[in-house]
């Protein structure tokens, strides 16, 4: 082990993500399995978890909602990066037609997700939504690697207007689906976990949860239920 | 085969199994606090509580190394009206399990440490344990009370006329002569002592980056490479005062455990294994225990205590 638990690299390409968002591509070469993420290190300033979008090249994709992700949209190709992880339980590889739901910036783990799932030769079904069009991530990568993919927003600005779980409901009556892949806001994944129910389907979604240590042992990330969500999860099934 | 048991006597309270989960380590919630009680502990301690709430350090808090982890948390903690509710919620999930609940307390100064007990005793918590030997605030706060037998006894003193419920004062081993705080606190009232607190502080420079890794720059060390320190504090403790020990430090499996106990303590904490063997540890632990009490035809725990002391 080096003195430091941390794996340096550089920034190689910073793609937009939506509107406000960014996609950037380091030269740091991980092996992960979707759903998995890292404890992202900004030196002097504070350490913050995020979803792998790909594991080697290392993706992520961030949404500025604070001090750390805000000066994450401020790099550029060769700054340094400093990743620990890949960290927590990632998805299963067990859908053989799987849906992927993704709300927000749950995109990003699902991207992922979605590509290794086509690389297997699976064919992946997407739910894809945000509030609006610009709020949209990784849109490409979903073309890229999904059979069908269906794009909602709440206000109409791009596909179909409404909410992503009432996509994800149709998907699922007309039937075809054999494992539901979820990650977005709580609200979303729980209306996700009555579909599986109903639908007799099984589902695992990835949670967040405010963390500290990343490694199971600090208590930050307790779920409510006393499962961790940096250890147990993030994903779970649902 | 001889059947063997696990449990232990702590100040009058049985613990179903030795293994303490050690304060800082997963304790900051009920749902938590139950899950590790349902997985083989003897007692769990809450996260260690001052009067306000505590936001702790900025990350990275808490990082692995090859010895163990580092840790700055900074105390981080609700505050003692939240961790009233929280303790309360806990007392009851523990309640059917026979699992009793430790409230651990930090003050910024001596005499704040009865006002905190003060407050949770509306929780009614099994013990309370006195940390006094945090390392990680030291540029906030200053030196720990455990670097002083003096300030030791008073921040104990100050427990003892606030409650009637037993009190462990829990000691640093960053200290030149760790028995002379031992006899001070045992002097002001404890009724026990856990020793070891975390060692340093330390630090890790991330080379490429080249800063401390830690936002606090320092940090208390863990773990695997702090075990001989504990054991060496735990052993010195056990002839130095004559209430029981709670010895933690780098216990990791069942024959660590034992060593403890051979070097004095009555229970033993276990707070970092949980980042090397996940939530089974204390299960492994037991397994582990149990099997060399066969090997070796002990038939209870306490038929081990301070054996390394010889006859
Ligand atoms: C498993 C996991 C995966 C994530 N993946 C992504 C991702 O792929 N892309 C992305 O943009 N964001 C992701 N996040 C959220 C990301 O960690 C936060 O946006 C980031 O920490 C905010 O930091 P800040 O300093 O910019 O904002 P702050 O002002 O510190 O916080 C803004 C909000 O971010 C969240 N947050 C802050 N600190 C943490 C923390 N330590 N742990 C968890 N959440 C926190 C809280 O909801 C907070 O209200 C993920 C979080 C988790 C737990
Ligand atoms: C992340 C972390 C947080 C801790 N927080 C506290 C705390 O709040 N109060 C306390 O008395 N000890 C705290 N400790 C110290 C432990 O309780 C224990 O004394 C020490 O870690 C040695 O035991 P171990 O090697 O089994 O972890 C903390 C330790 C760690 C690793
Ligand atoms: S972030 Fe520390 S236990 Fe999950």
């Amino acid at each position: 082990m080096a003195p430091s638990p941390h794996r340096a690299g550089r920034v190689v390409r910073v793609e937009p993500a939506g509107h406000r968002g960014v996609t950037i591509v380091s030269d740091i070469r991980l092996s992960a399995r979707p759903g998995q993420f890292v404890m992202l290190w900004v030196p002097r300033a504070d350490e913050k978890p995020f979803s792998l979008v790909a594991d080697n090249p290392l993706t992520l994709a961030v949404v500025p909602v604070g001090p750390v992700t805000g000066r994450l949209q401020q790099l550029q190709p060769g700054d340094p990066l400093y990743v620990r992880g890949p960290l927590g339980r990632g998805f299963s590889l067990d859908g053989q037609r799987p849906l992927l739901v993704a709300g927000g910036s749950g995109a990003a783990p699902l991207a992922f997700l979605a590509s290794r799932l086509a690389a297997a030769g699976r064919e992946v079904t997407v739910a894809l939504g945000a509030r609006s069009a610009g709020e949209l991530l990784l849109v490409e990568r979903y073309q890229a690697a999904a059979a069908r993919l269906w794009i909602t927003t709440e206000d109409g600005s791009a596909g179909e207007r409404g909410l992503v779980v009432s996509v994800a409901e149709r998907l699922l009556a007309n039937g075809g689906c054999d494992r539901v892949y979820a990650c977005g806001p709580v609200p979303m994944l729980e209306r996700v976990a009555a579909l599986c129910r109903e639908y007799g389907v099984p589902g695992e979604a990835s949670y967040e949860a405010y963390m500290r240590c990343g490694i199971g042992v600090c208590g930050s990330c307790d779920r409510g239920d006393g499962l961790l969500v940096c250890r147990d999860g993030p994903v779970f099934d649902l | 085969m001889r059947d063997v048991g696990l449990s232990v006597e702590l100040c009058g309270v049985r613990l179903r199994t030795p293994f303490v989960l050690a304060a800082g380590v997963l304790g900051t919630t009920a749902a938590l606090l139950e899950r590790v009680a349902r997985r083989g502990a003897g007692a769990v301690t809450a996260k260690s509580c001052s009067v306000r709430p505590r936001r702790g350090h900025p990350n990275p808090t808490v990082l692995p190394w090859e010895g163990g982890l580092i840790n700055a948390v900074g105390l981080a903690n609700p505050g003692a009206a939240a961790m009233v509710a929280i303790l309360a919620d806990t007392r009851r999930r523990l309640a059917p399990l026979g699992v009793p609940l430790i409230a651990s307390v930090f003050a910024e100064e001596a005499g704040g440490f009865g006002e905190v007990v003060r407050i949770l005793e509306e929780a009614e918590p099994d013990f309370y344990e006195v940390n006094i030997s945090c390392p990680n605030v030291a540029e906030e706060l200053g030196l720990p009370f455990a670097a002083d037998p003096v300030q030791a006894a008073r921040a104990t003193a100050a427990v003892r006329a606030a409650t009637r419920r037993p009190v462990i004062v829990k000691l640093s081993p960053n200290v030149a002569d760790i028995c002379a705080v031992g006899r001070a606190v045992v002097d002001a009232g404890a009724d026990a002592l856990a020793a070891i607190n975390t060692l340093g502080p330390g630090m890790l420079i991330d080379i490429r980056a080249r800063t401390p890794v830690l936002a606090n720059r320092v940090g208390g060390l863990s773990g695997p490479a702090v075990r001989p320190v504990a054991v060496r504090c735990v052993y010195d403790l056990s002839r130095a005062v004559a209430v029981p020990i709670i010895g933690m430090g780098g216990v990791t499996t069942g024959e660590d455990a034992v060593e403890m106990i051979m070097a004095g303590a009555t229970a033993v904490g276990v707070g970092s294994a949980f980042y090397q063997r996940g939530m089974g540890v204390l299960e492994a632990m037991a397994a582990e225990i149990r099997a060399f009490m066969q090997e070796q035809g002990f038939g209870c725990v306490s038929e081990m205590r301070g054996l390394a002391h010889g006859a």
